[in-house]
């Protein structure tokens, strides 16, 4: 009777090792799904228009402040006013849908992953960090962008004109000297 | 000095006022008042732009520079008289004859301006085209230059800024002054005090290219009076006035 019981109480271990081992086995791979994915936690940006930026976006993850910063120089010291390296440029592209802004939280485009690698972020104290369209800057009431002043003479430009012709003239038939 | 470097120097001469003849030529170069410039295009020295303010025209109860200046800037901060400050009206009085005069001022665009030769770390620098600006990327806030400036034009930021116009980026503890809205410019667009003084049918600010002899302001600098602000000062401004 021993005898039997023992064999019993191997099998039935055995079988509970065996059963257990599967158990962790398979929630071991359950775990490592879930680990690698959470092993290493990457920012969640919301907010990109489009597949494709101005580079390659390795590229951009390493280098996008070189390019803002050479841009900077063209557009401020040299006039040099190309679009595609323009900060409006990444802006327009990149702010979140949410607040229309590339700044907010940490699943906006330049804030989150600037948080997430603990790099100061200081363009936004200067530059606006929301989508704004040049076509709804508000303009002085009395400015119609774009248009060019009147080719229309005033009554003051008219008479300045009698003026300084009249002046000319009378230089020139010797009246005044 | 050798006979033939006489004549080689008295020849190179010549020709250069020969080319510099060609190219002023009406017509043949240089560019228009206000064209746009291609986006790649760096600014150039060929042009130098400049404001004729005429005095006459411009009436003392009359702001609307100021403003749109503003507006068009997005300077909109209101703590106090320490607030930015691109452009101001100045009533002058004489007191021989009691004649009042009312002019906008403004940074005058020097050729050879005192900001940019005071600035420690060169913030303040003049573009080719003679705009004179503050590299805020660079600016420290130390506002050496605002001590420079004899015509008080330049303000400096004392409070974070919110909602600047994406054109104008400006922020706290840096030194800002007028641009002559070289980003208008550029778009071969009239600064917005001008625009907005030709919409008010006053005319009294003329804009435009002063190194160029065919364009309007040029004609009236040679041929009218007029005055630069402390022109004993020899900073040779790019802003000019009539009938001071």
């Amino acid at each position: 009777m021993i005898k039997v019981g023992s064999h019993r109480k191997i099998w039935g271990v055995a079988a509970l090792a065996v059963a257990l081992m599967f158990g962790i086995l398979s929630s071991a791979s359950a775990d490592s799904g879930k680990t690698q994915a959470s092993r290493v936690p990457k920012p969640h940006l919301v907010g990109e228009k489009g597949n494709k930026c101005v580079r390659p976006v390795s590229y951009m993850r390493r280098h996008h402040m070189e390019l803002l910063m050479h841009h900077r120089d063209e557009v401020l010291h040299k006039g040099i006013r190309t679009k595609q390296y323009n900060i409006t440029n990444c802006i327009e592209c990149h702010a979140s849908p949410k607040n229309n802004s590339v700044l907010g939280s940490n699943q906006n485009f330049c804030q989150g992953c600037h948080k997430y690698v603990g790099v100061k972020l200081d363009c936004f104290e200067c530059h606006n960090p929301k989508n704004v369209k040049v076509k709804d800057i508000a303009f002085h009431p009395l400015i119609v962008p774009g248009k060019k002043p009147d080719a229309k003479p005033s009554l003051a430009d008219t008479m300045r004109k009698k003026m300084t012709d009249a002046r000319a003239h009378q230089e020139k038939s010797g009246v005044v000297k | 000095m050798s006979d033939t470097d006489k004549s080689r120097r008295k020849f190179i001469g010549t020709s250069a006022a020969a080319v510099a003849g060609l190219s002023i030529a009406p017509g043949v170069s240089l560019l228009q008042t206000a064209q746009a410039r291609p986006a790649d295009q760096a600014a150039s020295s060929k042009n130098r732009w400049g404001l004729l303010i005429d005095s006459n025209k411009c009436s003392s109860g009359c702001d609307k520079c100021v403003t749109a200046c503003f507006t068009a800037n997005w300077v909109k901060e209101a703590h106090g008289p320490t607030d930015s400050q691109w452009i101001r009206k100045v009533d002058l009085k004489s007191l021989s004859n009691g004649k009042s005069h009312s002019l906008p001022v403004m940074c005058q665009h020097c050729e050879n301006p005192p900001c940019v030769d005071v600035c420690p770390t060169g913030a303040s620098f003049k573009r080719a085209d003679g705009i004179v600006l503050v590299d805020r990327h660079i600016c420290i806030g130390c506002r050496y230059c605002m001590m420079a400036c004899p015509y008080k034009a330049r303000s400096f930021v004392h409070h974070p800024l919110t909602d600047q116009n994406p054109e104008v980026p400006r922020g706290q503890g840096t030194v800002e002054a007028c641009t002559l809205c070289d980003y208008r410019i550029d778009r071969g667009e009239l600064p917005a005090c001008v625009d907005a003084c030709n919409q008010e049918g006053n005319g009294a600010m003329l804009f435009g290219d002063l190194n160029d002899p065919s364009s309007e302001i040029a004609k009236r600098v040679a041929t009218e009076n007029t005055t630069q602000i402390r022109a004993d000062l020899q900073l040779n401004p790019g802003v000019r006035y009539e009938g001071v």
